[in-house]
């Protein structure tokens, strides 16, 4: 039996307002248990909830990148369970009237995802299960009350490979409308997946499962390959598939069922009365519009065509918005986008990398980037010179004429110079020599290899190869 | 109207974790219909073009600012905790 596979996708990502959602307490990650709560985000009887304004702009801008129809009128409503980690015993959320719906998200292959809603909620405390023989869990209310945005996609992925491409591109639009921190690790981006099977030729949809506890791009992947397997099986062997929601295990790299369908909690939603309506003026959602970044797809096309990088370049350097600018601001002042991009996809990210840096922490003056890149053309020195100068911008914040006066790393064009150690080179490997006079070329760049290490990448690359070949065709004779 | 049977506020009470006798069951059942009764008197009036009711305040758009002020002293945000450990409320385990 052949099978469609239909997922849809629910993505929650914690607002990064500098309060929670219905109070003044800090959202500020990390900080010890219990330090960063209110009466309001405690539960606490008489406490009243008041919308942090900030929150609402916040989801109306994923709203509109996601090109969402913005709400004219909306409200919070009550969506009530018992579960320690919400004190309120209800969490408050938006049921019918989302403040976003009937948006998508494009694909690169073109296809479109729609988004069916955005909505504005708070976010629960966190657990901490004992792992020993006494069984207890502890309350940590920091997080409570954290605003979330949930978005929730129509069931049009068809693939994981889509499912995740579409989740790196919903993490790139909001970490660029700068709405979100959107960490998976930290939790501050989360996500689950609605799934299942449909006969190729049946129109109706097959029995869903949810996924939770996908933690990572990779966990998501796998929990929907895992899935697909398994209730292919399911239903290869005749036997139906359960509706229920199942966590993906991460050490046994199974999804494990935890809740069936038929025990679906009720929720009793109804309009929040501690909270009144939200009725926006359009010139205010105008205004919003407005003040919207370009988004990653159009800026990755335009650095293809403006500064004519490769694909992979542009999809790379527009992954993360500080560092699109960060491009943008070396090529202002020196223009050599290939050479900027080479460095900034081998050096930089590889030293951002090794010092556990954000984009947004680029330690290097994309000026003092641009006059390195600008040395290198004019010949002052060779890139791989080029490249220990950066490690040291990087390191140090120095300009790189500085550090090239420092280390005496200036590049060798002085012929005599070269010369002396091109010959040191030619006595040293005779075999080389032997090797290139028989015919193999190659064994040239061995030679050149050689005095690059011995003049510790200082000589002029072009004169090098020049002087060298000059010297070896003597030998010839 | 449709009525709401003892096991329909058996289940409403199991919801909100409330038990009952089946005494206080049966006096809740009829107290219930009658004040569904109201509501169905309620129903009865046309609402042709009325908008549905958000809340009964005419009030829209209360918001604040986006500015810190200082939470509690976590002494104070435990204090009626009935049991505190390690800076953080103590309750039975409940894992999903
Ligand atoms: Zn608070």
């Amino acid at each position: 039996m052949r099978f469609d596979t239909v997922i849809g996708l629910e993505v929650h990502a914690e607002l990064a307002t500098a309060t929670k959602i219905f109070c003044a307490c800090t959202t500020k990650f990390g900080g010890a248990p219990n330090t960063q709560t209110c009466p309001v985000c405690l539960g606490l009887p008489g406490a009243l909830p008041v919308l942090n304004k900030r929150a609402v702009e916040f989801c109306i801008r994923a709203g509109l990148a996601l090109r969402c129809e913005i709400a004219k009128f909306s409200k919070m409503d009550r969506k009530n369970f018992f579960y320690p980690d919400m004190p309120k015993a209800y969490q408050i959320s938006q049921y019918d009237l989302p403040l976003c719906r009937d948006g998508f998200l494009t694909l690169d292959c073109g296809k479109k995802i729609r988004i069916n809603r955005i909505h504005l909620e708070e976010d629960a405390g966190k657990l901490t299960h004992s792992t020993g023989t006494e069984r207890y869990s502890l309350v940590d209310y920091n997080r409570a009350g954290v605003p979330l945005i949930e978005i929730v996609s129509g069931p049009d992925l068809s693939t994981p490979a889509e499912a995740v491409e579409y989740l790196e591109k919903l993490q790139r639009i909001l970490e660029y409308l700068e709405i979100s921190d959107c960490k998976m690790a930290e939790g501050s981006l989360r996500c689950d997946a609605n799934i299942s099977l449909k006969p190729i030729d049946r129109e109706e949809l097959g029995t869903k499962t949810e996924l939770k506890n996908l933690n990572s791009f990779k966990a998501l992947s796998r929990a929907l390959d895992y899935e697909i397997k398994r209730q292919s099986e399911l239903l290869a062997a005749g036997q139906a598939v359960r509706a229920e929601t199942r966590k993906w295990d991460e050490a046994k790299q199974q999804t494990l069922s935890i809740r069936s369908k038929e025990e679906t909690q009720d929720y009793r939603y109804f309009p929040e009365p501690d909270l009144v309506p939200i009725e926006l003026d359009p010139a205010y959602i105008a205004g919003i519009a407005k003040s919207l970044p370009e988004l990653p797809d159009e800026k990755k096309q335009r650095f293809m065509a403006d500064y004519g990088l490769p694909e992979y370049d542009a999809d790379l350097i527009t992954s993360a918005k500080r560092l699109a600018e960060f491009f943008e601001a070396v090529n202002a002042w020196y223009f050599n986008p290939k050479a900027a991009s080479n460095f900034i996809m081998g050096e930089l990210l590889r030293l951002l990398g090794e010092e556990q840096l954000k984009s947004a922490e680029i330690p290097v003056n994309p000026a003092s980037f641009g006059d390195l890149l600008k040395l290198i053309d004019e010949g002052e020195i060779s890139v791989s010179v080029g490249k220990q100068v950066f490690a040291q911008m990087f390191r140090t914040g120095a300009a790189p004429e500085e550090i090239i006066k420092a280390e005496g790393f200036k590049q060798i064009s002085d012929e005599t110079q070269l010369l002396a150690v091109i010959n040191k080179a030619i006595k040293d490997h005779p075999q080389s020599v032997q090797d290139y006079l028989g015919g193999k070329e190659k064994a040239a760049g061995f030679l050149v290899g050689q005095i690059m290490r011995e003049t510790k990448g200082q000589a002029n690359p072009k004169l090098l190869k020049d002087l060298l070949h000059r010297e070896l065709e003597k030998l010839k004779e | 109207m449709r009525r709401v049977s003892e096991e329909d506020v058996k289940y409403v009470a199991g919801l909100a974790r409330l038990n009952f006798s089946a005494d206080e069951l049966r006096t809740l059942t009829g107290e219930l219909n009658r004040i569904l009764q109201y509501f169905a008197k309620l129903n009865q009036v046309d609402t042709t073009g009325a908008p549905p009711t958000a809340h009964v305040l005419k009030v829209k758009n209360r918001f604040r600012e986006d500015t810190v002020e200082p939470s509690l002293p976590r002494e104070e945000a435990l204090k009626n905790a009935s049991t505190v450990k390690d800076g953080s409320f103590q309750v039975p385990q409940i894992m999903e």
